[in-house]
C-alpha cells in the first residue's frame, strides 16, 4: 500500500483499511488505533445520548425520551417478546437490548462523517459479542434442562435412531461451532464489504474529479451518486444486521430453553 | 493468532488471508472494554430505569381504565335509580290524582245530599209554621166568630137569650153547623181539622 499512500493516483481500498497504524501503546495488548478510537467515541456518544434522554425520564415522555422508548420498544416487542414470549423475554431483555444497541451504534459509525468506519468491521467486537451470545444460550440450556440439554439439542426426538449417526455430528457442529461463528462472520463481512464499497466509490470520485483529464470528471458524478446510494444502503444494512444479530441471539436462547427441539 | 499478527505487522500492519478473521489481542481487549462499558450502562442504569417506568406506566393506565369503568358503572347505577324513582313518582302522582278525583266526586255527592236534606228541612219547617199559623188563625177566628155570632144573635133576638145555659147550647149548635159546612168545604185538606174541631167541641 506504500506506493498508493505516497503518490497520487487511484487510491484503491484494501484490507489495510481495517488495520490502521497504532496511535499509542504500539505493540502491546492495549494497542490503540483508529478503529479503537472510533469504538470509544461511539460508546461515549451512545451512552451520552441515552443518558441525556432518559435522565429525567417521566411517565409521560417528552420528545427525546419518546425516541429512546421507541427504540427500546422495538427491541422488546419485535425481537424479544415475539421470539421468547413475555415471561422468558423479560429475563433476557436487558442482555438482548444491550447487544442490539452496541451492534447498531457500531454499525452506524461506518456512515458517520469523520468516523467513517464501523466499530464492527474488525473481527474483535463481533467475536466478543458472539461469545456472549454463545455462553448465554448454552448456560440457558443447561440451567433449564440440566445435563439433559445435550440430549435434547443433540439427539432431537422423533428421528429414527439410526439417523443420529448423521444428525448428531451435524447438531454438535451447529450448536457449538457454527452458530457463534456465523453470528460473528455475518456481521463482520457485511460491515467490511459495506466499508470497502463506500471507500471505493468515494476514492474513485476523488480520483476522477481531480486527476481525470477531459470529460473524465463527468463519470465521477456517477460514482458520487453511487456512493450516496451506498451510504443510504449502509444505514439500512447497519440496522438490518443489528436486527438479525439480536433476533438470532433470541432464537438461539429460545431453542436452548425449548423442551422439544 | 500472535503469529499471524506478527506476520501481518511485517506487511504494513495488515494481516492477510484468514488472518483477517482472527482477532488480535488488542482488538479483543478494546472490544471487551467498550462492550463492558455499554453493558454496564444498560444493565445498571438504562434497562432497570426504563423497565420500571414502563411497568409504572402500564399500572397507571390499567388503574385509570379500572377507575373509568367503576365510574361508568356508578353512573349507570345512578341513572337506573333515577329512572326507577321517576316511574315510582309518576305512579304516585297518578294514584293521588285518581284519589282526588274520587274524593271530589264523593264531596259533590255528599254536598248534594246535604243540600237536599237541608232543603227538605226548610220546606218542612215552612210547612210546619204555616200549619201552626193556620191553626192559630183558626182558633182565634173561632173564638171571634162565637162572640160575633152571639152579639149578632142577641141583637137580633133581643135579650131572651141571656140565660147562660141556653146560650151555650145555641152556640154549640151553631158551631156544629158551621163546622159541618167547613168540613164539607175542606174535605180535600189534611186531617188536622177534625182533631181541632174535637178539641173545640170538648170545651
Amino acid at each position: 500500500m506504500a506506493e498508493t499512500d505516497s503518490g497520487s493516483g487511484f487510491h484503491a481500498p484494501s484490507i489495510s483499511e481495517f488495520f490502521p497504524p497504532a496511535i499509542f501503546f504500539d505493540g502491546t495488548p492495549f494497542e490503540f488505533n483508529r478503529i479503537q478510537l472510533v469504538r470509544v467515541i461511539v460508546t461515549v456518544l451512545l451512552i451520552l445520548w441515552l443518558w441525556l434522554s432518559t435522565r429525567h425520564a417521566k411517565l409521560v415522555p417528552g420528545r427525546a425520551q419518546s425516541i429512546v422508548e421507541l427504540a427500546l420498544d422495538f427491541v422488546r416487542v419485535q425481537i424479544v417478546e415475539s421470539v421468547l414470549g413475555k415471561t422468558a423475554g423479560r429475563r433476557y431483555l436487558p442482555l438482548l437490548t444491550t447487544l442490539f444497541f452496541i451492534v447498531l451504534a457500531m454499525n452506524f459509525a461506518g456512515v458517520i462523517p469523520f468516523l467513517n468506519i464501523g466499530g464492527t468491521s474488525v473481527i474483535g467486537l463481533p467475536v466478543v459479542l458472539a461469545i456472549i451470545v454463545y455462553v448465554t444460550y448454552i448456560v440457558a440450556g443447561f440451567r433449564k434442562h440440566g445435563p439433559g440439554y445435550l440430549k435434547i439439542s443433540l439427539f432431537p426426538s422423533g428421528v429414527p435412531p439410526i439417523m443420529y449417526l448423521l444428525i448428531t455430528p451435524i447438531e454438535i457442529l451447529q450448536v457449538f461451532v457454527l452458530r457463534p461463528l456465523t453470528l460473528a462472520l455475518r456481521l463482520l463481512a457485511n460491515m467490511m464489504a459495506g466499508h470497502l464499497m463506500l471507500v471505493l466509490c468515494f476514492a474513485a470520485t476523488h480520483f476522477l474529479f481531480f486527476e481525470g483529464g477531459g470529460l473524465i470528471p463527468l463519470t465521477g458524478v456517477m460514482t458520487l451518486v453511487g456512493g450516496f446510494g451506498i451510504t443510504l444502503f449502509e444505514i439500512f444494512v447497519g440496522f438490518l444486521q443489528a436486527f438479525i444479530f439480536t433476533l438470532l441471539a433470541a432464537v438461539y436462547i429460545q431453542m436452548s430453553e425449548d423442551d422439544a427441539h | 493468532m500472535g503469529g499471524v499478527q506478527l506476520l501481518a505487522a511485517e506487511e504494513g500492519g495488515a494481516p492477510a488471508g484468514i488472518g483477517v478473521f482472527i482477532p488480535a489481542d488488542y482488538d479483543i481487549i478494546w472490544s471487551l472494554v467498550v462492550t463492558g462499558v455499554i453493558a454496564f450502562f444498560f444493565l445498571k442504569y438504562l434497562m432497570p430505569k426504563m423497565t420500571a417506568l414502563l411497568d409504572e406506566r402500564s399500572a397507571k393506565i390499567e388503574g385509570g381504565l379500572e377507575h373509568a369503568a367503576k365510574i361508568q358503572a356508578e353512573a349507570e347505577a345512578t341513572k337506573a335509580e333515577r329512572q326507577a324513582e321517576l316511574v315510582a313518582a309518576r305512579q304516585e302522582a297518578g294514584r293521588i290524582r285518581e284519589e282526588a278525583h274520587g274524593e271530589g266526586n264523593e264531596i259533590v255527592v255528599e254536598a248534594k245530599s246535604k243540600a237536599q236534606v237541608e232543603a227538605q228541612r226548610i220546606v218542612e219547617n215552612a210547612h210546619r209554621q204555616i200549619e201552626a199559623e193556620r191553626q192559630q188563625a183558626l182558633v182565634s177566628l173561632r173564638a171571634d166568630v162565637g162572640s160575633l155570632a152571639t152579639d149578632l144573635a142577641s141583637r137580633i133576638v133581643g135579650e131572651s137569650l141571656t140565660d147562660d145555659a141556653r146560650q151555650s147550647r145555641v152556640i154549640d149548635r151553631f158551631l156544629a153547623e158551621l163546622e159541618e159546612t167547613s168540613r164539607s168545604s175542606e174535605a180535600v185538606d189534611a186531617g188536622t181539622q177534625p182533631a181541632a174541631t174535637t178539641t173545640e167541641t170538648g170545651k
